[in-house]
């Protein structure tokens, strides 16, 4: 659009046609204030703290309806325009409580802000304030009515932005109030973002109410551990005895690719790191039977003893590792790279969630094909085909949302379920649950493939001249059925495709080699390449997927079995007896269903307890930082690094440390920053930081990023907190032999508030659970009350 | 949206049925439809609103936002007989004060109150557009204008006879 | 029902079926109804709008913007339909006028409507009532019926080929419903809420759709425009404000009651004459010429002309045409408390503004009112009118903030006799009125 010029305060600002005054005034630098507006979601011109002055126009206007326009020219700080802002703080303060002592917006507070700078600091009513007592709307959402100031914020990002329509506004003039959807409670998402948006705090969270003031916690920006989608969430952290705790999450910043948003998990669902049941001390399994506490030494002495035994006598190919889809690339890496080098196996997997294999073969050699989760918030028209985004990944589900309300973008979707996003969608079509391969088929021109009707027929139309279009699957499709899939969209001119899985790393897990026929990149295991090279001897046959290890051990041919933050044993079923011969080592946070069968267990870190990088299901490659900190347990990372010196491998082999310029640093990493982390930022994105510890992943990452094209991303970007792209993956599979290749893909079905094993160690997810289970009961209840009388 | 079993008479279910027929957007219909509810039913009770909410095809949670700011509205009983007197200024000039005053004293109840025998509800409104025949009162939707404590009186003493009417006649 | 009164000076246009059964189709039609509609189908929307520019009729729901004009603004060609929206949500204190329409001579609702659709070429209208005129809906509803019934509205009216609906629709009680673009909210079933401007309503009205939103009486005057022509209606009024309009007097005179007078007419006359001036020998203390939000006049400013522009030079408002008289024993502050906790009780509660202002003046002039003002009261109650004034978000907020400062200005001497725990100076108060 044409751009138009104007001034404001003496000061002249080009900004293109239609852009509102106060976006237009942000962006150069002069600051309007207000309550109500909020850049995405629907103007209110309520609080009246953006008036501006306009030449010509005898009242004053709201900077936040007015779209600037040639030659307007504005005053945005006039004594009369300060007295007006000071006026209405001084009418919003009549009522709202000036209990900043105790209010956990204290200190990040935008009243208080204002009203900081624009004085209103008299107060000339005699009557008392209105008080009522504060109301607890869920195990997420507390409500003090007297705090709120009406800017209906909270109200719109639930109904415009979460499309949840949870929040209302009732009575009217001084009487009117924010009121929750089913009376005295909410019946909603729980993705706390009315809380985060709230202006003052008049909504709080239970999660992190009254524990601290703002300016006693550090904050660390790192990834979420839950979904795919891989969203950025801002910790903030307070030392306590054993550590550092989490005890918030937010991303108020609005930094990295979710936004401001998060969903119930990435705002709430850190608390699984205190829970009561985590591990603090390795455990060993002792002549009796049990488990028990060991020291460090003994237990990891222990299972590398154990581990070479198995490995000298029987052979790398009677051993077996199980990885993990939310441990960090350089942990995956490092991991299939101790298996392959120091274990001498190929059996390594992990639990798949979607087949990014076939989908790396399907786009083999197409540039610019796959999609990064940004491009689901601008592309004009995306195909959904499987999944429930709203359930599975509730950060694209925003980001959909958010591209049909704001940019009418076209959603098209099938699916064989009554998915939320049905809501948003242009077009849809129901096709039945073992259509989806039919559909592609159908789509394609193949009437037959699908039994069609006229909507169906009108449905592929509208998808066939789609330009640009954005084809998002889910786990519904697997080997030949993505072929076929990317086929058909290759044929639409600019398609871009993303395959979604259901772990936050579960991209990283398949790009890393967690696979027991691929080495990183995607790099079939019978032609190594570079990583003969860099690795030496390789096992060069495929070895087992996690089944086939399963199988082999309950046929006694599994010497041992090494699990790294995963719990195959519930996920799949597995009889507790298959594992009775195996040698069994696990590192996780808790005794799970896998971990209670262990010899060994080692306590790990979770992901916001250390540092590296994850990939999110659309291939966007992010920074985790270390934020928390748990005395006794110790980073994946650290302890293959050990168990593979205890083995008698040469750390430097598998970690090249050591190595680099030498300079002054300071403190490079976790919960500091400043200057020398800046400094040395510099030095890890230039390569020139010298890894001094085997532990140190950005190590790993050198070399991952050396032997994985893949992955040679901007390192300055991607350690600024950026999102970096990767691009599409390698060429190497062999077609002839994929095709008796069995995908493994076992989809997690995770709602919004499971999250697999972890999952059932948050409390909050917990507490969400049961309030809606008692709450339906009660309504059960009622409802044959009511029949029976 | 259809409604398999109402709560509300045939007539008014059908009048219902056509009124979200008569506007470009179903929506339109809610404000009457609430306030026809409330004729019958005396007031909008939780059952209404389910069924209005589904019959409009919002959520419950948006109609009770709409219910909530038109004063005509009401989700609790008032009296058989709702006697809303205006006090507003031009009634207040010529004496509307007192006869709320006498109101309040007569029936023995204060504002926004119902008599315990359920009869008599009593509000203090706003303008009702009587201002040259004030003082005025609306007892339900009827009109009585320039009042007097005595006229006031006869009104109350009408509506209690028109119970007792109504009681002989079903009697009959 | 509301009963009528007449004066030699009144100008029966308007009210010239008043009284005589026009609600009955047949007597309307044998007073000369639905003749304008039929010259209008016949004469074209060109000829309509520039009749209505030429008659000087401008809006009679307050504002006094010019009819014609405002129909001017709806574009031509839409891609989604128009409408008109006749509002009939009378609301503003001592304002009582469309309610007589509406009993009296629906059918000229009606008849307004249809040329009002014609002008702008829109098929449907709709005819909003305030919740409380229950018995005029009825009315209105069988007028439609019988309009209906005789062709005049639905497909082909009057035999033109032309379609035409009209809805009548009841509102359940909100004062804020009478701005335009709330009651666009409040008719699409939505809380009364204004709409942000720009988009106006002639552009982006009631469904997305160009709307004309005219007051009922000013609807009700279509018809008698193209009745007896632009020129004839023009010249019974005063300069830049055509016609007649009802007057609504109320409070302390004689004769109180909805008169049709020439625009411009005198106030004091209108006061002293026509309506029987002031009883039991009492003085005038002030005068609220057009409906609560219109600043108090005093005495010795009534000796003016009662259109738009002079009583703007007066320094008040013609407003709604409720023309509230106050003897000398009325208690002033009273009398501005009981303005305030209207508004107070009306503020839809959007803006920071208009609620929580409306209510600090409604609590400081409570406690003032009962004994417990101080000095810094009065300048704290003008700070806060003056600080609303001009900033809400649609005119409620100017509408309360205008007559407090009036009242302070005018009567600032009648505030500090309530100073100091000092009783009342006026002993009558009712205890309700405190509450």
């Amino acid at each position: 659009m044409a751009d138009v010029t104007f001034t404001v305060d003496g000061k002249q600002i080009t900004a293109p046609t239609g852009t509102l005054l106060i976006d237009a005034c942000r962006k150069v630098g002069i600051e309007i204030p207000a309550f109500c507006y909020y850049p995405g979601l629907s103007l209110q011109a309520a609080c009246r703290m953006c008036l501006v002055r306009i030449e010509k126009i005898p009242k004053l206007q709201t900077a936040c309806t007015t779209p600037v326009a040639e030659g307007m020219i504005v005053a945005t700080e006039t004594d009369e325009i300060k007295q007006a802002r000071k006026a209405m703080l001084e009418l919003v303060l009549g009522n709202h409580p000036l209990d900043c002592p105790v209010c956990d917006a204290g200190g990040e507070c935008e009243l208080q802000d204002m009203t900081f700078k624009y004085g209103a600091a008299e107060s000339f009513h005699t009557e008392m304030k209105q008080h009522r007592e504060e109301q607890q709307w869920s195990p997420v959402v507390y409500f003090d009515r007297p705090r709120c100031i009406l800017c209906y914020r909270c109200v719109r990002v639930c109904g415009e932005g979460m499309d949840v329509w949870a929040l209302g506004v009732q009575n009217r003039g001084v009487t009117s109030i924010i009121a929750p959807n089913k009376e005295d409670h909410l019946e909603c998402e729980e993705c706390g973002a009315c809380i985060d948006i709230c202006p003052v705090g008049a909504l709080t969270s239970g999660a992190y109410r009254y524990k601290t003031r703002p300016w006693e916690m550090n904050h660390v920006a790192t990834i979420c551990t839950h979904c795919g989608d891989g969203c950025k969430t801002t910790l903030g952290l307070r030392s306590v005895d054993d550590g550092v705790e989490i005890i918030r999450g937010d991303n108020r910043d609005k930094s990295g690719i979710n936004g401001d948003f998060l969903c119930i998990k990435g705002r709430y669902s850190f608390d699984f790191a205190n829970h009561k049941d985590r591990l603090t001390k390795p455990l060993v399994r002792r002549p009796d039977g049990n488990l028990a506490p060991a020291t460090w030494e003994e237990a990891l002495d222990y299972a590398g003893k154990r581990l070479a035994e198995v490995r000298d006598t029987r052979g790398g190919a009677s051993i077996g590792v199980i990885g993990s889809n939310r441990t960090t690339n350089e942990e995956n890496y490092l991991l299939q790279k101790f298996a392959r080098k120091v274990l001498g196996t190929n059996n390594i997997d992990h639990h798949r969630t979607a087949d990014y294999t076939s989908f790396a073969r399907a786009l083999a050699g197409h540039q610019d094909r796959a999609a990064s989760l940004r491009d689901a918030g601008t592309a004009p028209a995306i195909l959904l085909i499987g999944n429930d985004p709203t359930q599975q990944h509730p950060m694209l589900a925003w980001n959909l949302r958010t591209n049909v309300r704001l940019n009418r973008a076209r959603l098209y979707v099938a699916n064989h379920a009554e998915i939320k996003l049905l809501r948003q969608a242009r077009a849809s079509l129901a096709i039945p649950q073992d259509g989806y391969a039919g559909l592609i088929g159908y789509l394609a021109g193949d009437d037959s493939a699908l039994a069609g009707t006229e909507s169906s027929a009108a449905f592929r139309e509208v998808i066939r001249k789609e330009e640009n279009l954005l084809i998002l699957f889910g786990s519904e499709y697997r080997g030949r059925d993505i072929d076929a899939l990317v086929n058909f969209g290759l044929g639409l001119p600019n398609a871009k495709f993303a395959c979604l899985s259901d772990y936050n790393n579960s991209r990283g897990a398949a790009d890393m080699g967690l696979m027991p026929d691929l080495l990183p990149g995607y790099q079939p295991v019978a032609s190594p390449a570079q990583f003969a090279d860099e690795y030496g001897n390789l096992p060069q046959t495929g070895g087992l997927d996690l089944i086939a290890m399963f199988d082999a051990a309950s046929r006694g041919e599994l010497g041992a079995l090494y699990v790294v933050g995963s719990n195959p044993v519930s996920r799949y079923n597995i009889a507790p007896g298959a594992l009775k011969d195996t040698f069994l080592v696990v590192q996780d946070m808790f005794l799970t269903e896998t971990a209670v069968l262990a010899d060994v267990v080692l306590p790990a870190a979770n992901l916001y307890e250390k540092t590296g990088t994850v990939t999110n299901t659309y291939g966007d490659l992010q920074l985790v930082k270390k934020a928390a900190d748990k005395a006794g347990v110790r980073s994946d990372f650290e302890l293959i690094v050990r168990l593979a010196d205890r083995m008698g491998a040469n750390p430097k082999e598998l970690v090249s440390y050591g190595i680099g310029m030498r300079a002054d640093l300071g403190q490079s990493r976790g919960v500091q920053s400043g200057e020398s982390d800046r400094h040395a930022v510099w030095l890890a994105a230039n390569h020139l930081e010298p890894k001094l510890s085997p532990f140190d992943p950005f190590a790993i990452l050198d070399e991952i990023q050396r032997l994985v094209p893949d992955y040679q991303v901007d390192r300055l970007a991607l350690l600024a907190g950026n999102d970096e792209r990767t691009v599409p993956p390698l060429v190497h599979i062999d077609n002839a032999s994929s095709k008796t290749r069995s995908d493994g893909v076992l989809p997690a079905q995770d709602t919004l508030f499971t999250s697999g094993t972890l999952g059932r160690y948050s409390s909050i997810l917990d507490e969400v659970m049961e309030s809606r289970e008692t709450k339906s009961a009660g309504a059960a209840a009622t409802t044959s009350l009511d029949v029976s009388t | 949206m259809s409604v398999q079993e109402t709560i509300f008479t045939s007539e008014l279910a059908a009048r219902f049925d056509k009124l979200v027929t008569i506007y470009p957007l179903r929506r339109s219909a809610l404000v009457p439809m609430l306030l026809y509810a409330q004729d019958e039913k005396g007031y909008l009770s939780d059952e209404v609103i389910t069924e209005i909410a589904q019959r409009i095809g919002i959520t419950e949670l948006d109609t009770r936002n709409v219910i909530s700011y038109y004063s005509l509205l009401r989700t609790q009983p008032a009296g058989r007989y709702h006697v809303q007197v205006c006090t507003n200024i031009s009634c207040m000039l010529r004496g509307a004060n007192e006869i709320f005053d006498h109101c309040k004293k007569t029936l023995g109840i204060g504002n926004k109150q119902t008599t315990p025998d359920g009869m008599f509800s009593l509000e203090e409104v706003e303008c009702i557009g009587a201002c040259s025949w004030g003082p005025a009162a609306q007892v339900n939707y009827d009109y009585y204008e320039n009042l007097t404590p005595e006229e006031l009186d006869k009104v109350l003493e009408k509506c209690r006879a028109s119970v007792v009417q109504e009681g002989k006649g079903s009697q009959a | 029902m509301a009963n009528l009164v007449s004066h030699p000076d009144v100008v029966p246009l308007l009210s010239m079926r008043f009284g005589k059964g026009a609600s009955a189709l047949d007597r309307y039609l044998e007073l000369e109804g639905y003749q304008s509609a039929r010259k209008a189908l016949e004469m074209g929307p060109e000829w309509i709008i520039s009749e209505m520019k030429a008659s000087g009729l401008r809006g009679r729901g307050g504002a006094g913007f010019p009819t014609g004009m405002k129909w001017s603004f709806v574009p031509k060609q839409s891609e989604k339909p128009k409408y008109v929206l006749v509002n009939g949500d009378e609301s503003e204190p001592g304002t009582c006028k469309d309610r007589l329409i509406f009993e009296h001579d629906p059918h000229s609702v009606i008849e307004g409507t249809i040329i009002a659709g014609l002008a702008i070429s829109a098929k449907m209208g709709f005819i909003y009532l305030r919740g409380e005129y229950r018995y005029l809906l009825k009315i209105i509803e069988r007028a439609i019926e019988d309009a209906y019934a005789k062709g005049f509205l639905g497909k082909n009216i009057f035999g033109s080929g032309r379609d035409f609906d009209i809805v009548s629709h009841t509102g359940a009680g909100a004062y804020e419903v009478g701005e335009e673009s709330a009651l666009m909210e409040s008719l699409e079933g939505k809380r009364g809420i204004p709409r942000i401007r720009p988009p106006f309503p002639a552009v982006v009205g009631l469904y997305g759709g160009p709307t004309v939103i005219n007051n009922a009486e000013t609807i009700a005057t279509v018809p008698h425009v193209l009745r007896i022509g632009s020129a004839e209606y023009a010249k019974l009024g005063s300069e830049r404000n055509g016609g007649t309009r009802l007057f609504c007097l109320s409070g302390h005179v004689q004769r109180p009651g909805v008169y049709e007078l020439p625009m411009g007419y005198n106030l004091k006359k209108m006061i002293y004459e026509v309506a029987g001036g002031i009883p039991g020998g009492k003085q005038l203390k002030a005068v609220v010429p057009g409906g609560s939000s219109t600043p108090v006049l005093l005495p010795s400013e009534i000796d003016i002309g009662m259109d738009f522009d002079q009583v703007a030079k007066a320094g008040s408002m013609l407003g709604s045409g409720g023309v509230v008289v106050l003897d000398e024993s009325v208690c002033m502050v009273e009398f501005a408390l009981r303005t305030i906790k209207f508004y107070q009780h009306e503020s839809c509660g959007w803006c920071i503004p208009c609620r929580e202002g409306t209510d600090w003046l409604k609590k400081t002039l409570t406690r003032f009112h009962s004994g417990g003002g101080v000095n810094k009261d009065i300048d704290n109650i003008k700070y806060l009118a003056e600080n609303m004034l001009g900033k809400t978000f649609c005119p409620l907020g100017d509408a309360a903030a205008m007559p407090t400062i009036a009242f302070i200005k005018k009567f600032r001497k009648e505030f500090e006799d309530h100073l100091d725990g000092k009783p009342c100076p006026y002993a009558h108060t009712a205890e309700s009125v405190l509450v």
